[in-house]
């Protein structure tokens, strides 16, 4: 119980949130970086997704994708990038590692909601007279959207996990409250900034689920 | 001559580093290889029962499946900090924090598996006099097994992964060469220690797709209704 209360003392002391090293900085550089990444994440992997899910075609390479994802370790990657001259060039190695890592998600995700929608839907859509075009905005997007949704879920927990391992290689990030109470033996700030990483991921995880409800297409359909 | 400079010249690839380092890289692997199969057979025996629990009705299945996901939510590096106090510095950390893991994926596979099985097959053992316990092990787990495996072979691929960051309190298999590499640059180590990762997650799970393949000998039968149903399996494993 003690480390419990000695990580509260932590916490409630105004020092340690100021400065450079301080956990308000950290803090920031974690959403910046986070931000970023899975901003580019989505402009790369969703158009690509809703194009091959469109044409139903690319399955093996979405499948595939997130398979390669899971099996590379994210220490390994930041790692291999620490030994590159990327090194030198601030939060870059980070985002690029972190886009890495939340595209399969999201790609693998939104191709399975694409191709998931039913045959027939589609046929009688087609029946109506629907062009391609009108098809996908108006059919396929809207029954794809919950499977969309939750591939943006877990790309946004990967990259928030992902954005605090960056410190383990010397990146900025939250994460790096823990690895300098590692060095410092100092097991309150080590448990500290655990929680504060646990709560930050565990607080967009919550955010992401209700913004899903609101945004919820059919959800809309239902209430008009 | 220049294998031998490799060393000094720091190179990517360095037939060097392997020879004189290769008792380092062979325990590190060990080291590895341990403390994923131990976190991913405790996984399982943790999670069959709670899959079990969570069958028995919505009252369960809600805040087993709720706790679990939020376990899943919580990033590695912090899992293994919170767990600190705890443990201290030792494997047995490491193991806790993967099996922690490994729980979301297993819980939710062997549940779809169980709830898979075919109503009918379970009125028939029934009728045939099977009693719970029988009717689990002779007729529900064989047909969960393909959805068991599928679980079993996401969480040891992610486990053999996770276990890198692991080197933060030193047990990390693999991940603890990387870790010491990372001071002086030490390309050759990570690469190595990298790739050995990569290739152990898909050694593991080609082993287990092996183990699979013997166990389930039935799925193997093609007819076009199975290869349709073996389709919506790989479907449901991307997710």
């Amino acid at each position: 119980m003690g480390v419990i209360g000695e990580a509260w003392t932590w916490l409630t002391t105004g020092a340690n949130w100021s400065g450079d090293g301080g956990a308000a900085h950290r803090l920031a550089e974690h959403l910046y970086v986070s931000g970023i990444a899975l901003a580019v994440a989505c402009a790369v992997a969703l158009p690509v997704a809703l194009y091959l899910g469109h044409v139903g075609k690319g399955g093996a390479l979405a499948v595939n994708l997130s398979n390669v994802g899971r099996a590379v370790p994210v220490f390994a990657v930041l790692a291999l990038f620490m030994m590159t001259p990327l090194r030198n060039s601030g939060y870059l190695p980070t985002v690029i590692a972190l886009v890495l890592f939340a595209v399969p998600p999201l790609l693998t995700n939104a191709y399975v909601g694409m191709t998931g929608v039913d045959r027939s839907v589609l046929e009688a859509a087609r029946g109506m007279g629907m062009s391609g075009r009108q098809l996908f905005v108006r059919v396929e997007l809207p029954l794809a959207y919950p499977m969309i949704m939750t591939g943006l879920r877990s790309a946004a927990v990967q990259v928030i996990a992902t954005a605090s391992i960056a410190a383990m290689v010397g990146l900025g990030g939250l994460g790096r409250i823990i690895t300098a109470g590692f060095n410092t033996y100092d097991t309150a700030q080590v448990f500290a900034g655990a929680v504060l990483v646990a709560l930050l991921a565990l607080v967009v995880e919550g955010v992401l689920v209700a913004l899903d409800r609101l945004l919820s297409p059919l959800r809309r359909r239902r209430t008009a | 001559m220049a294998e031998q400079n490799c060393l000094v010249e720091n190179d990517w690839i360095c037939g060097e580093y392997l020879r004189s380092r290769g008792h380092e890289l062979a325990e590190a692997t060990v080291q590895h290889i341990w403390i994923t199969a131990a976190s991913v057979l405790i996984g399982l025996a943790v999670a069959f029962p709670l899959a079990l629990l969570a069958r028995r009705g919505r009252h369960f299945a809600g805040p087993v499946l709720g706790l679990t996901t939020v376990l899943y939510t919580v990033p590695s590096l912090a899992m293994f900090s919170l767990l600190l106090p705890l443990f201290g510095l030792s494997a047995a950390l490491v193991v806790t924090g993967l099996v922690l893991y490994s729980l979301t994926i297993l819980v939710r596979n062997i549940l779809a598996g169980l709830e898979a099985v075919p109503q009918e097959a379970r009125e028939a053992a029934k009728g045939m006099g099977y009693g719970p316990v029988r009717l689990l092990w002779e007729v529900e787990l064989p047909l969960a097994l393909p959805a068991l495996m599928a679980g079993l072979r996401i969480a040891t691929v992610s486990t053999v992964a996770l276990t890198t960051v692991g080197s933060l309190v030193g047990k990390g298999g693999l991940g603890n060469l990387i870790e010491d590499a990372l001071p002086s640059f030490f390309k050759a180590q990570v690469l190595t220690a990298s790739v050995l990762c990569v290739l152990l997650a898909v050694a593991a799970d080609l082993l287990l797709l092996g183990v699979q393949r013997l166990l389930t000998p039935w799925t193997r039968i093609r007819t076009p209704a199975r290869a349709s149903a073996g389709a919506g399996i790989a479907k449901t494993e991307a997710v």
